[in-house]
Formats: structure tokens, C-alpha cells, sequence
């Protein structure tokens, strides 16, 4: 395994320059994945179309990502190597991924930083001029590269201008707000796509000899989520309704520190970075309902649990188990914050303990515990200082004063379309790249990987894998889209648009989609079980007979309509949504970020089932909501299942 | 659940039904609004009640909602982004604001930005202005390691500061002469203050700056109206450090 990639590299089949001109590709998405892959295609001398929904490719959602990019560079010195990388990515999505792809990812990672800054993305240094890096989501090593806490904004941006450059020469055509709304099939290979133009609301017809999807996670269908207002599966779905494999639908990572709902206007949630779990102390009041603010609590009356439960790991668990477990002490009733729905993450210590270093530091070895803090909340601001002002922002809570409030949201997608070692889907000539698809990240995924991934996916892989394909299509010409499956695709994308218009129902969409998001979170979130999900499948099926009976969307579909677009959004979730629950219901075994209460041991930690359950759930769509499973069996030559053991 | 809050406001929006319509201000009375609220949840509960009145919700643009995408684009009570200093629309909280308040709403106004629909604009422009040169040229595949490129703690910290800029089109807004100078000049500071970017710093400069003229923005008359109303605090050094490269680069040849 470890020599499969540079194998798969000497043999795979390659297409000559004059060839590539003639070479079509259709990108849509342009995060980290889609811009990447686009650039390096253009680069390389096809012809690229590229599509976004926002007004410029810059504003992907890839852009809000804080932390970091893993790589195995090693630049610490600390024992970190491509095999280290891998075996914790294989373990940490809990051996529900493929390894073949996880090696591929490990082995790339470090060109990865090699492109980014020849780029000029600006990561962060130390002062000898080197790169720094810092270790986070509790890895042993210090492998993430950052931008302070900018790093998904500064590789997008590199991205994002390569790709521009790609534009201003001539490879790459761009188009923004446009909306990809279905993929067209010939001979059943993918041959181009639907894209509605969301300034005049003309449908387009667009011809690609291949086409990727790099349209991102699904978080969304929860309403509630870390995700931009914009993130979506409609690309994604839309080809799942053509053929295309779902794979792991269920599989969703919830993030343990995000700011807890406020009301309910709420629209969305704000990460606040994982970071913050390497000083802050997270606990709860020992006594049920406590009344008393925070700092009225005093310490024995604290229950600072993940360390109580995890003595090894204490507060750096990851994310799935410190999730499960803020979500237990809150049903038991020791939520915090009026909402009861919230635990601490408390600075205090953190800030006596710099404080005194500090004051050390400085030869104030008899410091008051005055200046101690002050000197502590300096270096604290100093490490996490934009965090917290974020935090005040939202909250109106000052966090050096009081402890933050926090609690899990959903945060990220495992699952996706299902795509093979290429990154194919069952679709010939339809790739899927970065958080769309459902492979590396098993059914966890560490912190600060799929930056990794997105641009693993669009600078070194697919430039590779798509030649294999395009090799031999050199003798198909471009079909002219007014070929009958363009037309007919064409066709069913407007009569779904005058369908929606024509609703003209009493309820807007974000009423559904609350109503979804709440049925998604109670009965497939951080727990779920067979009867919450049967019930979950049932009512979901329900609102979504109400949804194309009474939906009201406002203005007319010729120019630009938010409401529409949300509309169709909302109208794949639904069905996704109930594809989530099918699969839940069909896993029954706990596994990372997915947790089915039928399975755990007696002292309530997740139990996995690698005997009935270590394969990839991939669905294929039937209609009337009937979905196939097919299994695509998981087998680990190198990194040998374990049990995740973090007590 | 905390429901919501007991604030009244009263909104002057601007509405326009498309780009070659006229638009005007339309009033609304909002009720029921929390400190909690941002600014932006404040327009989702307004919109709701629009679209229950059968009339069509106010269009404007948004993505991320925390401050980093550069999508929200508010121009409130005449200032780009509203009061709070160094935030976004999308950041901005309700706490801003008083019971009572009269606040008026306006898309980014410039000739370089049409206006699209309500408080929507086109900012294709600043994609142009990166496409005329706001890049290294360096395709995927041929890069050396990464660590073999030193960079001195202070410059990459200055290349940082810069690169920090959203492209949000506020400065633009901000400026009486609806200039991009701080935009450009983030950029090309940027690029000018890493080793990477030294081989194309002349052509790099130029050309933007002429991509910048040719899309109708204004002169610079140096009234700091950008770094003022700027979310990311991108400084007006950016600017002078600008127009140092664009003269080196002229007088250069
Ligand atoms: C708050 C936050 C912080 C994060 N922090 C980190 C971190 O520190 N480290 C890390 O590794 N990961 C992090 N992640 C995860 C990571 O950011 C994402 O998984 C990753 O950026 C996804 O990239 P992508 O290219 O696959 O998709 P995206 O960046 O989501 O891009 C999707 C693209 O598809 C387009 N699109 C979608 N649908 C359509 C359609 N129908 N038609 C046309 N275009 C369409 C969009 O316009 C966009 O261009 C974070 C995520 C969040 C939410
Ligand atoms: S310089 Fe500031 S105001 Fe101008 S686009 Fe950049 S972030 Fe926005
Ligand atoms: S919506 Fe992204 S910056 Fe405001």
C-alpha cells in the first residue's frame, strides 16, 4: 500500500498537450477543492469552466476555516512521518475509512505546504524565519501549519488567485452566481450540467467532457450549523438522483465548542476554535438547575466532567467524545446559561497559571494576585486574543471576567458522494473532490484535515486521476448542448422551478427548514436510536408532503430570488435528510461521530462493531423513497483496528 | 428559549427591483427585536414577516455570517458595515443599537459596484483588478520546500496584516471618490513584502493599478475614510507602500 499512489502515478494513462485543448472540464464548487483543482487544470492546459454561487470564487465557505492544515513535514522534529499521519487518520474516523485513500493523503500533505507558499500564503513564522507550527485536536505531534486564526481565508485565497490567474490567461472561464441544478448524463457518462444564472435567472446548458463537484459539506440540513447561510447538497443530490452512490450519509461531526443558541431568531452557529480547548478548563455545577453564576460556584462545587471521566486526555478528548459527553451532563440536567443548554469553558485558571509564569518571568516573585491576572489576561489575549473579542461580540459577555459559554454544534460532513481511489463517483466522468465526497475522514475527522484534503484533492490528485479518464476521450468531440439529454435535463430543471413558483403556499422556507433541522438534531444529531429514527424517516416523509404543498416563495423566478434558491435548497435537504436516518437506522454500531445508543458499553462510551459493520454504506437512489444499500467491505492490511480508548 | 426581545425600530431600506430600475427608500417598522439579534437576524425576522405579507423579501448578500467571507455589505446610517469599529454587517449585534432607533440601510454605493437588487451589489470588479495581477506565477507541482524560503518574522507579519483584507468593498464605499486604493494596495503590499512575489513586483503594480482605472474607481486623496470604516483594519501604510512600488516600477522602466 504504501507504494500504490507512486505506482498508480508511473502507470496511469496521460494526455498530450495538444489534446488537452480540445478537453472540456466543468468544475463546480470553488473552496479549497473545486478552486485548486480548477487552477491546476487550467494550468495544465484544459478547458475550464468553473462555477460558483457566490459572487466570487474568494468567498467559498473554506474561508471560515480557523485552525490550521496538517501535514507530515516533520519540521518539529518530533517523530511526525507520512505513516504517523495516516495511522491517526485511519484511527481517528475510527477505522471506517479507506486506507489506500488516507495514505495517498498523507503522502501529498506536504506538497501541500510546499504550494501554498510559493503562493505567498502568508503562514505564520517563527522568528529564525522558519515555518511554525502548533499541535492540535490533541495529536501527539505538532504537524498543523495556521494563519493565526486565518488559515482557511489565507489558503483560499491562494487558491483563489492562482485561479484567477488561470482566468485573466484564458484556461479558465468563471461563473459566478450560478447555481449548478443538475448534472446530464449521455451513455450514462457524465457530459456537463444545469446551471441557473441567479442574476437573470436564465437556466444555462453547459458541456464538459467531465465534470467535478467540489460543492462542500451538507451541515445545513441540521438548519443550525457552523456552515455559511449558503452551504448545500443540491449539486451533490442532484447527481446522487442520476446514479451517482451516496456514501455514509449519517456520518456528521459535531463540534464540541461552538457559542450556544441565543433564541430563536438564532441563523446560524460561530465555531469557536478547538484551540481553545488546550487552556480552558470545561465543567458544569455539581448540583442539578444550579442558580448561582459561575463565579458564585465555588471550585469543589465544579464538575470539571472530561477530566473527571478521561484522567488521560482530560479536556483534549476529541470532538465526538467531548460532544456526547457536554450533551449528557446537559440532559441530566446541569446545563448552564439560561437556556440550560450550555456548559463553561473557564479561562481562570489558565490565566493564574500564565500570570505566574509571566510574573516569573519578569522577577516578580512575590506578585499579588492582581497583578498575576492582569499579567495573565495579557498573554492570553496575546494567544487567543480575536477569539475572545469574537466571543464578546456575539455574547456581550466579557470571557476574561466570566467563563465562555459553549456548546457542540454540527460542524462537518464524513459522509458524501461515494467515490473510488480516482475520486470518480459510480457516474463515469463525474468526480467528486473535498467535502463532497465521503472518503478519507472515516467517521471522525481530525482537526484540521480537510483543508488537507480539499487541496490534496485539487492540486495532486485529481490532475493525475482525471488523465486515466480523458485519455481516451480525445476522439469525443464537444456535443453541442442542444442535444436531447441537455434539453430534457433543461426542461425538468424548470418544470421543478414553476413547480416551487406555483406553490404559492403560507409558509416560507426557513420554516421548514427549521422544522427539519430540529427533527434531524433530535433523532440523528449526537445520539440516535431505532425508534427515534423510524419516527424521525416518518415525520421527515410528512414535511416533505407539506413542504411542496404549502411552501410560499415570494417575487418571480426571472431574476434574482433568494427565497427560490433557498427553496430548491431546502427541497434536496429534505430528502437527504431522510437518507441520513435510513442510514443511521442501518448501522447499528456506534463509530466516531456516530453514536447509536443501542450500542455502548455499560459506563456509556461508544462500541463499535467491526465484525457486521466495517464496510462503506453506499445508497443508491430508487425513487419514491426507496434507497439500495450496497457494501463496499473495509479491510486494514496496516493500521489494525483497535478500540479508541481515550479514558 | 429565550424568545425574542422587546425592541422597536423603524428601518429606511433602499429597494430596487433590478439594475436598471429606479429604487427608493421604503420604511418599515420593526418590532420585537433582541440586543441578541445581529444585525443580519434582525433583516431574517423583518423578511419572514415580508413574506407572510405575501411581498417580497429585502435582497442582500451574505454567506459565512462571522465576518470573514466578505459577502455582507450594509451601508447603515452612512456608514459602511454600521458603528462598530473592525466588524463586519454580519458581525454586528443589536446592542448597537436603542429601542426607538431610526436606521437607515443603502447598498455599497460606486459606479464601479452596480447595484443588482435592493441592497445587492457587483463586485466583479475587484476580481479583475486580482486577474490583472494579484498572484505569483507558480504552477501547481513546482514548488520548492517550503522551509528553504525564509521569511523574517516582522515582514511576514506586515504580508499577513495585509493579506487579511476580505475584499469586502467597504473602503470603496467609505471614500468619497469611491477609490480601491486600500483593496490594491493590501494586495499588492502582500505580495511586494514576501520573497515570492519580488519577481513580478513591477508588472505586478502596474498593472493593477491600470485595471483599477479602468474600472471607474476614483483618485486617492488620501481622506483615511477606508482605514476608518475597513472591518479588517487593513492600514493605510498598505496605500503609501503602493504608490512607492508603482513609482519605483514606472521610473524602473
Ligand atoms: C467554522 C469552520 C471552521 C473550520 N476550520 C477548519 C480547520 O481549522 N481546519 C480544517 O482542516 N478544516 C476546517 N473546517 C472544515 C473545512 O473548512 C471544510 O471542510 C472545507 O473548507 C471544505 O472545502 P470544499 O472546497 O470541499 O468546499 P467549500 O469551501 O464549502 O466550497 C463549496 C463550493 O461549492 C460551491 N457550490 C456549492 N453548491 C453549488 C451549486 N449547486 N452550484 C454551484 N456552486 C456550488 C460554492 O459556491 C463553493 O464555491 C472548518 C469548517 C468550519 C465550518
Ligand atoms: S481593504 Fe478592508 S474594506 Fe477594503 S475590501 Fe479589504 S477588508 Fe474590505
Ligand atoms: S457574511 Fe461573511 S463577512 Fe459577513
Amino acid at each position: 500500500m504504501n507504494e500504490k499512489w507512486t505506482n498508480y502515478k508511473g502507470s496511469v494513462k496521460l494526455v498530450n498537450p495538444a489534446n488537452k485543448r480540445k478537453l472540456e472540464v466543468i468544475v463546480v464548487g470553488t473552496g479549497l477543492a473545486g478552486a485548486s483543482a480548477a487552477a491546476s487544470l487550467g494550468e495544465m492546459g484544459y478547458k475550464v469552466k468553473a462555477f460558483c454561487f457566490q459572487d466570487s470564487p474568494r468567498r467559498a465557505h473554506s474561508i471560515a476555516a480557523q485552525g490550521g492544515i496538517n501535514a507530515a513535514k516533520n519540521y518539529q522534529n518530533d517523530g511526525d512521518s507520512v505513516h504517523r499521519l495516516f495511522y491517526d487518520t485511519v484511527k481517528g474516523g475510527d477505522y471506517r475509512a479507506r486506507e489506500a485513500n488516507v495514505h495517498r493523503l498523507a503522502e501529498v500533505s506536504t506538497s501541500i505546504i510546499d504550494q501554498c507558499v510559493a503562493q505567498g500564503v502568508p503562514l505564520a513564522r517563527e522568528y529564525g524565519g522558519l515555518l511554525s507550527n502548533r499541535s492540535f485536536g490533541g495529536t501527539q505531534v505538532q504537524r498543523t501549519f495556521y494563519a493565526a486564526g486565518q488559515t482557511g481565508q489565507q489558503l483560499l485565497i491562494g487558491a483563489y488567485q492562482a485561479l484567477e490567474r488561470q482566468v485573466a490567461l484564458g484556461n479558465v472561464e468563471m461563473f459566478s452566481r450560478h447555481e449548478m441544478l443538475d448534472v446530464v448524463t449521455i451513455e450514462g457518462k457524465s457530459r456537463g450540467i444545469i446551471a441557473r444564472d441567479l442574476i437573470s435567472g436564465k437556466l444555462e446548458r453547459h458541456f464538459g467532457h467531465a465534470v467535478l463537484l467540489c460543492t462542500g459539506g451538507y451541515g445545513n440540513v441540521f438548519y443550525l450549523s457552523t456552515n455559511a447561510m449558503g452551504s448545500n447538497v443540491t449539486a451533490a443530490w442532484k447527481a446522487h438522483r442520476k446514479g451517482a452512490y451516496f456514501g455514509n450519509p449519517c456520518f456528521t461531526q459535531i463540534h464540541p465548542t461552538c457559542i450556544p443558541v441565543s433564541g430563536d431568531h438564532q441563523s446560524k452557529l460561530t465555531l469557536m476554535s478547538e484551540s481553545l480547548r488546550n487552556d480552558g478548563r470545561i465543567w458544569v455545577p455539581k448540583m442539578q438547575n444550579d442558580p448561582r453564576p459561575a463565579n458564585q460556584i465555588p471550585e469543589e462545587e465544579r464538575d470539571y466532567y472530561l477530566e473527571r471521566r478521561y484522567p488521560a486526555f482530560g479536556n483534549l478528548v476529541p470532538r465526538d467524545v467531548a460532544s456526547r459527553a457536554a450533551k449528557e451532563r446537559c440532559d441530566a440536567g446541569y446545563g448552564v446559561g439560561a437556556s440550560k443548554m450550555a456548559v463553561y469553558l473557564d479561562y481562570a485558571s489558565a490565566i493564574e497559571r500564565y500570570g505566574k509564569t509571566e510574573a516569573n518571568k519578569r522577577g516578580l516573585h512575590n506578585a499579588d494576585k492582581e497583578t498575576i491576572i492582569t499579567l495573565g489576561k495579557g498573554v492570553v489575549a496575546e494567544k487567543y486574543g480575536n477569539l475572545f473579542e469574537m466571543y464578546e461580540k456575539i455574547t456581550g459577555e466579557n470571557p476574561y471576567e466570566v467563563p465562555m459559554r459553549i456548546y457542540p454544534a454540527v460542524h462537518y460532513t464524513m459522509g458524501g458522494l461515494w467515490v473510488d481511489y480516482e475520486l470518480m463517483t459510480t457516474i463515469p466522468g463525474l468526480y467528486c473532490l473535498g467535502e463532497a465526497n465521503f472518503s478519507d475522514h472515516g467517521a471522525n475527522r481530525l482537526g484540521a484535515s480537510a483543508l488537507m484534503q480539499g487541496l490534496a484533492d485539487g492540486y495532486f490528485v485529481i490532475p493525475y486521476t482525471i488523465g486515466n479518464y480523458l485519455a481516451d476521450e480525445i476522439r469525443t468531440n464537444s456535443i453541442p448542448t442542444d442535444h436531447p439529454a441537455f434539453m430534457e435535463a433543461e426542461a425538468a430543471a424548470q418544470a421543478t422551478i414553476d413547480r416551487l413558483m406555483n406553490i404559492k403556499g403560507s409558509k416560507s422556507v426557513d420554516y421548514f427548514h427549521k422544522r427539519l433541522g430540529k427533527i434531524m438534531w433530535d433523532k440523528c444529531g449526537m445520539a440516535r436510536n431505532e425508534e427515534g429514527l423510524k419516527q424521525a424517516i416518518a415525520e421527515i416523509r410528512q414535511l416533505q408532503q407539506e413542504f411542496w404543498s404549502d411552501v410560499r416563495i415570494p417575487g418571480d423566478a426571472n431574476g434574482l430570488n433568494p427565497e427560490l434558491e433557498k427553496a430548491g435548497r431546502v427541497a434536496d435537504f429534505l430528502e437527504l435528510g431522510e437518507l441520513m436516518c435510513v442510514d443511521a437506522l442501518n448501522r447499528n454500531e456506534s463509530c466516531g461521530g456516530h453514536f447509536r445508543e443501542e450500542s455502548q458499553t455499560p459506563d456509556g462510551e461508544a462500541e463499535r462493531n467491526d465484525e457486521d459493520y466495517a464496510y462503506v454504506a453506499a445508497w443508491e437512489y430508487k425513487g419514491n423513497n426507496q434507497y439500495d444499500l450496497h457494501k463496499e467491505p473495509l479491510t486494514f492490511e496496516v493500521a489494525k483496528p483497535s478500540k479508541r480508548n481515550y479514558a | 428559549m429565550i424568545m425574542s426581545g422587546d425592541m422597536k425600530l423603524t428601518l429606511k431600506v433602499w429597494r430596487q427591483k433590478n439594475s436598471s430600475a429606479k429604487g427608493a427608500f421604503e420604511t418599515y417598522q420593526v418590532d420585537g427585536i433582541s440586543k441578541d439579534m445581529s444585525f443580519l437576524e434582525m433583516f431574517d425576522v423583518l423578511n419572514e414577516r415580508l413574506i407572510s405579507e405575501g411581498k417580497e423579501p429585502i435582497a442582500f448578500d451574505h454567506d459565512c455570517r462571522e465576518g470573514i467571507c466578505g459577502m455582507c455589505s450594509m451601508y447603515i446610517n452612512g456608514r459602511a458595515h454600521g458603528p462598530w469599529k473592525g466588524t463586519t454587517t454580519c458581525q454586528l449585534h443589536m446592542r448597537a443599537f436603542n429601542d426607538g432607533d431610526t436606521i437607515v440601510v443603502e447598498p455599497w454605493r460606486s459606479v464601479a459596484f452596480p447595484v443588482v437588487k435592493d441592497l445587492v451589489v457587483n463586485r466583479s470588479a475587484f476580481d479583475r483588478i486580482i486577474q490583472a495581477g494579484g498572484y505569483i506565477s507558480v504552477n501547481t507541482g513546482n514548488a520548492v520546500d517550503a522551509n528553504s524560503i525564509l521569511i523574517d518574522k516582522p515582514d511576514a507579519d506586515k504580508a499577513f496584516a495585509a493579506a487579511a483584507c476580505i475584499g469586502c468593498g467597504a473602503c470603496v464605499a467609505a471614500c468619497p471618490n469611491a477609490s480601491a486604493m486600500l483593496f490594491t494596495s493590501a494586495k499588492v503590499s502582500h505580495l511586494a513584502l514576501l520573497p515570492q512575489g519580488d519577481p513580478e513586483r513591477k508588472t505586478r503594480v502596474n498593472n493593477m493599478v491600470r485595471q483599477m482605472d479602468i474600472e471607474g474607481f476614483g483618485m486617492c486623496s488620501n481622506t483615511g475614510a477606508c482605514e476608518a470604516e475597513c472591518p479588517k483594519e487593513i492600514s493605510l501604510e498598505n496605500i503609501a507602500r503602493m504608490n512607492r512600488e508603482y513609482v519605483s516600477s514606472v521610473f524602473a522602466g
